[in-house]
């Protein structure tokens, strides 16, 4: 065997088609993409070279700059309350609900297989207040609050956003942290409640820790899902009112297939990338640090 | 097993893995250029927007009635795209060459210069002289498709619109109120009804446009018609104190609730459903409307009780009422390529009885001579057409001379605006910044 992987017309050959196919359909593409964002025009007109004039005014939009800040700051919001809220649910079915919890994981699990744009019209029709009032506003104008237009400003237009990505993904990461937790082994636990760790006390030292690696690759899971998130917001706000919803991927949809720019499309996109791969390295380096430490 | 391998089937191996490596690379090469060549159409393909139906049917209606053997020589066949897409599908299909034989135009003129510029657009003027049946147009409609196109005609006129605002004459009457003739007439009525609990005017603020519509009336009406070309060639901007004052009038009436809840999630069938269903007094929109005003399934206070009045006056402004925001609606394009001798019996059976097709089944006025006696379906369309007649002066809308991105921009911004989350000059700039980065 060391001889066929030391000699190199082998591991050419070996390795050959899988590169090749590689190259043609993943790094082809990008570095086609990555050329687009030197150039200036659409398929109408044919593209032209523009040099770096698309990423000097990546500097100077301030719509890159509302997008870039509604993506982070989507990202960890959702981040933190799909994991805070998947968690909380992994601890509600280990230690309360034990054996009968196979029921509510699937209640809760539900969202998860549901078409993305089925529940942006379901959260829609929730919290609408015209033409029809939405249950939400009912709920309201039932206790005395007037209705709220819940789409009309970008505020309210983020919270309801981020409540369904919340209710929509907690059951995924849920079940993801269940296994984990069901991984802790019991004689672990028991000592520690020997030892007097009741309640709080007994997840902060001994369950946290003991699922850490699982909570990471959940974060690191959650922050790439979000930072590219698309569909939903689609779905439920299309970017709106104005772009007080706008995340980048949008942005970067909109200026190439709505402005037909696209060059710039392609400059955001090369943004998002890097985007993506810095968020990634924080977290793989934060996540190795602790995991040496735990 | 033996690790080394014959000779000659590791050559055979390379070359393969080689040829297969350049035949991969043949294909990823030919796929962007695509194929130029002028194909005979099997079908009349009309790409149409959802929203419009009228155009779809009266089609259809033509094609088994007058239009049948050109219907048989090139059967119609429609497909629909919602109208917010419309400009994504059509820059895609033009990239690949694959434009229908005639389709809705973008909804920004900008996007149809565009593609005649590329010569994806047929120049109508010569073919239908060609045809014989550039008489059978309206010069009204011919005027304004060339103030929007750029002197060129490259739509058909399948629908020819003036723009007001419908009013509801029983709620007028219920509450003792005279058909507005100034802004100030206008305002005060809404008040008065709004204090009765009446919604004053109905719009759509997902569309954005029936908002935006206001703000360019109210400059046509004060600065006078050439208030938006000054904006084009860059002699006026939108953050000027006297532009914002349009856009502040406007969203005056929406902080003070003119337009009912949630504007901003009000849809076009909604906004038209509304009124049509007398949950509203007032609603501005184009003489497409009176399809919907027309049909007895759709209006519920009945045709007779729909009244049209034009955009008011602006006391001490330099327009005046006369002057009608016009429009050939979504102008209906042909594609270049696929213009040949049986499109041509299409377009020559469709500018000969069209108009009078599209009066008599859907009370709406085009931009094609009607050729045949039809009587009005009601009083209202009367008026209407009776309006477009004696009209002086045709001015554009707010987003006409804008490019794609300024038009969206305006009109995504335009609920905004009303709801009062974005001040009038943070919208003027917004659009103003849009239009500078073209």
């Amino acid at each position: 065997m060391h001889r066929v992987l030391g000699d190199r017309r082998a591991i050419a050959l070996l390795l050959g088609p899988a590169l090749l196919v590689y190259s043609l359909i993943m790094l082809v593409p990008m570095v086609w993409s990555l050329g687009y964002s030197f150039t200036k025009g659409n398929t109408i007109d044919g593209f032209t070279g523009n040099g770096v004039a698309n990423f000097s005014r990546l500097f100077d939009d301030p719509a890159v700059r509302d997008a870039l800040w509604f993506t982070l700051k989507y990202a960890v919001v959702v981040t933190a309350g799909q994991v805070v809220a998947g968690y909380l649910l992994a601890l509600l079915y280990v230690f309360f609900l034990r054996r009968a919890s196979a029921l509510i994981r699937t209640l809760v699990f539900f969202p998860v297989v549901l078409p993305t744009v089925a529940v942006g019209l379901l959260f829609q029709k929730f919290f609408q207040v015209a033409p029809q009032t939405g249950p939400v506003n009912s709920l309201l104008n039932a206790v005395g609050i007037d209705s709220i237009d819940f789409f009309g400003s970008s505020g309210s237009a983020f919270w309801v956003l981020v409540a369904m990505d919340i209710w929509r993904s907690m059951g995924f990461y849920a079940v993801l942290l269940f296994a984990g937790l069901v991984d802790i082994p019991d004689e672990v636990l028991e000592s520690a409640r020997l030892d007097g760790a009741t309640g709080l006390r007994l997840v902060r030292h001994i369950v946290l820790p003991l699922s850490l690696p699982v909570l990471m690759s959940s974060l690191i899971f959650s922050i790439n899902g979000t930072l590219k998130a698309f569909d939903s917001i689609v779905a439920l706000t299309n970017g709106g009112p104005g772009n007080g919803t706008t995340p980048l991927t949008l942005y970067m949809f909109q200026t190439s297939f709505t402005y037909s720019d696209y060059g710039y499309g392609s400059t955001i996109a090369l943004l998002l990338t890097v985007v993506s791969l810095l968020v990634s390295l924080v977290v793989y380096r934060v996540s190795r640090r602790d995991l040496t430490e735990g | 097993m033996s690790l080394r391998m014959p000779r000659s089937r590791r050559t055979r191996l390379s070359l393969f893995t080689a040829g297969t490596a350049s035949l991969a690379l043949l294909a990823t090469a030919c796929g962007g250029s695509g194929g130029g060549s002028s194909a005979a159409p099997d079908n009349f393909n009309y790409l149409s927007v959802t929203e419009n139906t009228t155009v779809k049917t009266a089609l259809t209606t033509l094609s088994k009635g007058v239009c049948k053997p050109a219907n048989d020589a090139l059967p119609l066949k429609v497909e629909t795209v919602p109208q917010a897409s419309l400009d994504q599908k059509l820059q895609l299909l033009a990239g690949q060459n694959a434009l229908p034989v005639q389709f809705a135009a973008g909804n920004a003129p900008a996007l149809t210069q565009q593609l005649a510029k590329s010569g994806k657009v047929a120049d109508l003027e010569p073919k239908l002289k060609e045809l014989g049946v550039l008489d059978q147009l309206e010069p009204a409609a011919v005027s304004t498709i060339k103030a929007l196109y750029g002197g060129k005609l490259e739509v058909l006129p399948y629908e020819y619109n003036i723009e007001g605002i419908f009013y509801n004459k029983k709620i007028f009457a219920d509450n003792g109120l005279a058909v507005p003739g100034t802004w100030d007439e206008l305002v005060s009525a809404a008040a008065k009804l709004e204090a009765k609990d009446v919604q004053p005017f109905s719009a759509s603020g997902q569309q954005g446009w029936p908002l935006t519509r206001l703000i360019s009336d109210y400059l046509f009406r004060s600065l006078g018609p050439d208030a938006l070309r000054k904006v084009a060639d860059g002699q006026a901007k939108l953050t000027d104190p006297e532009y914002v004052k349009a856009a502040d009038e406007v969203a005056a009436l929406g902080k003070k609730g003119y337009f009912g809840k949630g504007v901003g999630s009000i849809d076009y069938d909604t906004a038209m459903n509304q009124f049509l269903s007398g949950k509203a007094a007032m609603f501005y929109m184009g003489s497409w409307a009176l399809a919907n005003i027309s049909d007895a399934a759709q209006n519920k206070v009945g045709a007779e009780n729909v009244g049209f009045m034009p955009f008011p006056a602006v006391a001490g402004g330099k327009g005046s009422v006369d002057q009608y925001p016009s429009n050939v609606g979504l102008g209906i394009t042909l594609a270049a390529k696929s213009f040949d001798k049986k499109t041509g019996a299409w377009v020559s059976c469709i500018t000969e009885n069209y108009g009078a097709t599209a009066l008599k089944d859907h009370g709406t006025i085009t931009g094609f001579k009607v050729n045949t006696e039809v009587k009005d379906a009601n009083a209202v369309t009367t008026q209407v057409r009776d309006t477009v007649s004696s009209s002086r002066q045709n001015v554009l809308w707010f987003e006409a001379l804008f490019s794609t991105k300024a038009t969206t921009i305006s009109q995504t911004n335009a609920a905004s605006l009303v709801s009062g989350s974005m001040s009038p000059q943070q919208f003027m700039q917004t659009v103003q910044d849009a239009l500078a980065a073209q």
